[in-house]
């Protein structure tokens, strides 16, 4: 059985973090309609890379069915094209509204209202409708109208400025800013809080028959998962700022390099027992038995000193070893993985973080998998990606009811382009 | 009412996974049972903590991440403490748990000893590499899961070790897709009345959600695994970086065309974008990012952040300051959204908190009450739900079982 089978979900989502919620539910069993259109192609429907050698082709939209992270994030949905500012194709999208659980956008604020999707118009057509907004930092306030790409709401988080490496060893008085994440972190964080709200609302609904308005700022979302950040300057007037890798009461914290290029291991030790292990592991050198390196709060005192005698030990084996060797003896350990690291590990193979699905105009591709365990209801990946417009017909027909005339007189339209 | 009203959630976790995945749960109506050993869940000993000495009852860290739960404490290394969370477990939804592998299954309190007597429950559990799997048995910390989860790899400077993001943010990842997959056990459980296990490796959530979508189709097609680039963003278009200015940085990403040239006019429309080599964007970012970069850091040096935020925000250009936390809790619009709330506590006092992020309008999320004392519900708990007597309860505070 599938967990969320018998819902219907429309998903105006664009690029990331609108369309991962609703993969989320896809993989679930939702009933998911991708709502697109030619005329403005999904950001992840171009770019690179792309499928095949036309490169500058991808860059400029002519291959939108070769996008590889469109296939990533968009499986299991159905997709059905429409002009939204036509008439006849906003009708198409407010008759599915009103046979439909939740309707769900990343648009920027007020985009709704403005093409007659606001929800005021969706629950006079649909009174339980739950209706999902992801703005990037709010429908309302001061800065409602910034232009908030991922990066930008890490900027205005506080998390961007976080990152980097600590006064000393290299980067000067004041730290060295690295600040960027490769890979999109907040859309991430913002497409889990989404769904947990879709998900409260509908249960919400199943008992007591009434939908509601979610909205979740981006930014909102980010600064959350900050609170030990936030607690330290309420509390203490002051936070640590860049910190690296380093922690104040487990040392070592950090990442040490190894065998091979651009190869490291991290390593964490807690307590004393865990230390003892290390130092043995590594054959007992002179230098663990030195007082200076008794205890954690004297060892944080010495950290470059510390990590460069580890950095000794660590580059004579590959990150894979010292993972062993350190693991057997009961400290916690893992390779630096790289996407080709992670992609022949065996226990993400067995754990299936990513899985091979059948495209048509591909052949077999790599999609990732679901994120999480469910015993029962595990989920699944079953259909590819969308073709733009694919089930325009399944939808007009089979859900809508529309007759056969009248879908081919709207197909010739400009309607659902 | 709330969304998960007359759901109950017992968390037997530590630190700040199954706290975190918990209290989001309680922030969405849930009521929160949080077990703790007698000596207290670690993160009462993490800090900060206000000036005075470490006090556990007021560690910063255990306040956010236990806002509105009832707590009480047990030792389920004893019997007596197993039979009584058993008892516990009797009127329980959720069991949310992170404890390493190999310690429920000695105790015969994993999922596989439960389920046929607890058919109903939904039996979470957050941990770095999951319950199956080579990995199942290994320690991992949030810099070991991040390190696996192929987010360290992508940050830091090209040339420097990798770094990971601060402040345990894998922990809070994992947490939140506890949240997602335990609801989704919740609602099938609406239909078919069994609860079941949910599995949730804090590195598989980064590997599946951010490393796999971002990296993964151009280490396919491209054959490019992908690394660190310290301030600047992905593969794009120029300028996607950070810029240093008077007081500080800012980020900038015009992404667009149009918005590209409106930064261009916003700086005074330089004669170099008329020389070919800075007309093409991909190979000023991918190629000569450097020399790209110098052409318009004068602009930032003359400014502070926050005059150029205003004036990209009306040239309406992608541009934001790099802010700091201080900045974050004293900014115009998160406080005129009201996003943070104030929890008094007992021992801590009035603290500010971030707020929910759930915004439903007629079910939003709220922070509870404060975080509780150690033990502070054992009597409502045993004496009033369990029917133990008060002189029972004290018998078993002396034998060190709660």
């Amino acid at each position: 059985m599938q967990a969320l089978a018998g819902f219907r979900v429309i998903d105006i989502g664009y690029v990331l973090a609108g369309p991962l919620v609703t993969q989320f539910m896809a993989d679930m069993g939702a009933e998911v309609i991708k709502v697109e259109s030619r005329t403005r192609l999904d950001g992840t429907r171009r770019g690179r890379p792309i499928v095949g050698e036309d490169i500058a082709g991808g860059d400029r939209g002519l291959w939108p069915e070769l996008s590889p992270l469109f296939h990533c994030i968009n499986r299991n949905k159905l997709g059905l094209t429409v002009d939204l500012r036509t008439p006849d194709g906003l009708a198409v999208v407010h008759y599915l509204v009103r046979v439909s659980d939740v309707v769900l956008n990343n648009n920027a604020p007020g985009v709704m209202d403005r093409l007659g999707l606001g929800y005021e118009t969706l629950k006079s057509l649909n009174p339980d409708i739950v209706m999902v907004s992801m703005p990037g930092v709010g429908d309302e306030g001061p800065l409602k109208d910034v232009l908030a790409y991922a990066s930008i709401t890490s900027a205005l988080s506080g998390l961007m400025g976080l990152i980097g490496y600590p006064p000393g060893d290299g980067s000067g008085g004041e730290g060295l800013l690295a600040g960027q994440i490769q890979g999109a972190w907040g859309d991430v964080i913002a497409s889990l809080t989404g769904i947990i709200a879709t998900l409260a609302a509908l249960r919400h609904r199943r008992l007591t028959g009434e939908g509601q308005y979610i909205e979740v700022a981006q930014l909102e979302a980010a600064v959350s998962l900050l609170g030990e950040a936030v607690m330290e300057f309420e509390m203490a007037g002051q936070g640590q700022g860049n910190r690296g890798t380093r922690h104040s009461v487990m040392v070592p914290h950090g990442n040490y390099p190894c065998q091979g290029e651009d190869k490291w291991v991290s390593i964490v030790v807690q307590g004393k027992e865990e230390w003892r292990a290390l130092c043995a592991a590594m054959g007992n050198p002179a230098w663990t038995r030195e007082p200076k390196f008794e205890d954690p709060y004297l060892r944080s005192l010495r950290t470059e000193e510390l990590d460069r005698h580890i950095a000794r030990w660590t580059g004579g084996y590959t990150p894979q070893e010292v993972t062993e060797i350190l693991q057997q003896a009961g400290v916690a350990a893992m390779p630096v993985m790289n996407i080709e690291d992670q992609f022949t590990d065996p226990h993400y193979r067995e754990r299936e973080v990513f899985v091979e699905s059948e495209h048509p105009m591909v052949g077999t591709e790599w999609l990732p998998g679901i994120a999480w365990g469910l015993s029962e209801t595990p989920g699944s990946v079953r259909d590819h990606a969308p073709f733009l417009g694919q089930h325009n017909k399944y939808v007009i027909q089979e859900v809508l009811g529309y007759t056969e005339e009248r879908y081919q007189e709207l197909e010739k339209s400009e309607a659902l382009v | 009412m709330k969304s998960l009203q007359g759901i109950r959630v017992l968390e037997l976790g530590d630190y700040i996974s199954a706290p975190y995945c918990a209290r989001a749960l309680g922030d969405l109506g849930a009521e929160v049972i949080k077990i703790e050993p007698p000596g207290g869940d670690s993160s009462r000993r993490n800090g900060p903590f206000p000036g005075g000495p470490p006090d556990p009852d007021a560690s910063g860290l255990y306040l956010f991440l236990n806002t509105g739960k009832r707590g009480i404490t047990l030792d389920i290394n004893t019997s007596t403490g197993q039979e009584m969370f058993l008892r516990l477990l009797e009127d329980a939804d959720v069991l949310v748990e992170s404890n390493r592998q190999g310690k429920l299954e000695a105790l015969g309190l994993d999922y596989g000893s439960l389920k046929d007597l607890f058919p109903q429950l939904v039996y979470t559990s957050v941990t770095p590499f999951g319950r199956t799997g080579p990995y199942k048995d290994y320690a991992g910390h949030d810099l070991n899961v991040q390190a696996a989860g192929g987010i360290s790899i992508g940050i830091g400077m090209p040339d420097r070790s990798p770094l990971a993001i601060p402040y345990s943010q894998s922990d809070y990842m994992a947490g939140l897709a506890g949240v997602a997959a335990t609801l989704i056990a919740i609602l099938a459980r609406d239909l078919t009345g069994r609860g079941q296990l949910v599995d949730v490796s804090g590195s598989q959530v980064l590997a599946a959600l951010i490393s796999f979508v971002y990296f993964l189709p151009n280490f396919i097609y491209r054959g490019v695994a992908g690394t660190r680039k310290g301030k600047r963003g992905g593969e794009a278009y120029f300028p996607n970086t950070i810029m240093r200015c008077k007081d500080g940085f800012v980020c900038l990403y015009p992404l667009r065309l149009e918005q590209y040239f409106r930064f261009l006019e916003l700086i005074g429309s330089p004669d170099w974008q008329e020389e070919p080599r800075y007309r093409n964007r991909r190979a000023m970012a991918e190629e000569y990012p450097d020399e790209s970069e110098a052409l318009i850091a004068p602009w930032f040096k003359e400014r502070t952040k926050e005059e150029i935020f205003e004036l990209c925000m009306e040239a309406k250009v992608p541009c934001a300051p790099v802010r700091t936390i201080e900045e974050v809790v004293k900014d115009e619009h998160l406080n005129w959204r009201g996003y943070f709330q104030e929890v008094d506590h007992p021992v801590a006092g009035k603290v500010k908190h971030p707020g929910s992020p759930f915004r439903l309008s007629e079910t939003p999320g709220e922070l509870g009450g404060p975080a509780p004392l150690l033990g502070q519900h054992n009597e409502e708990v045993y004496c009033d739900r369990l029917g133990i007597t008060k002189e029972e309860l004290s018998r078993l505070g002396m034998a060190g079982i709660i």
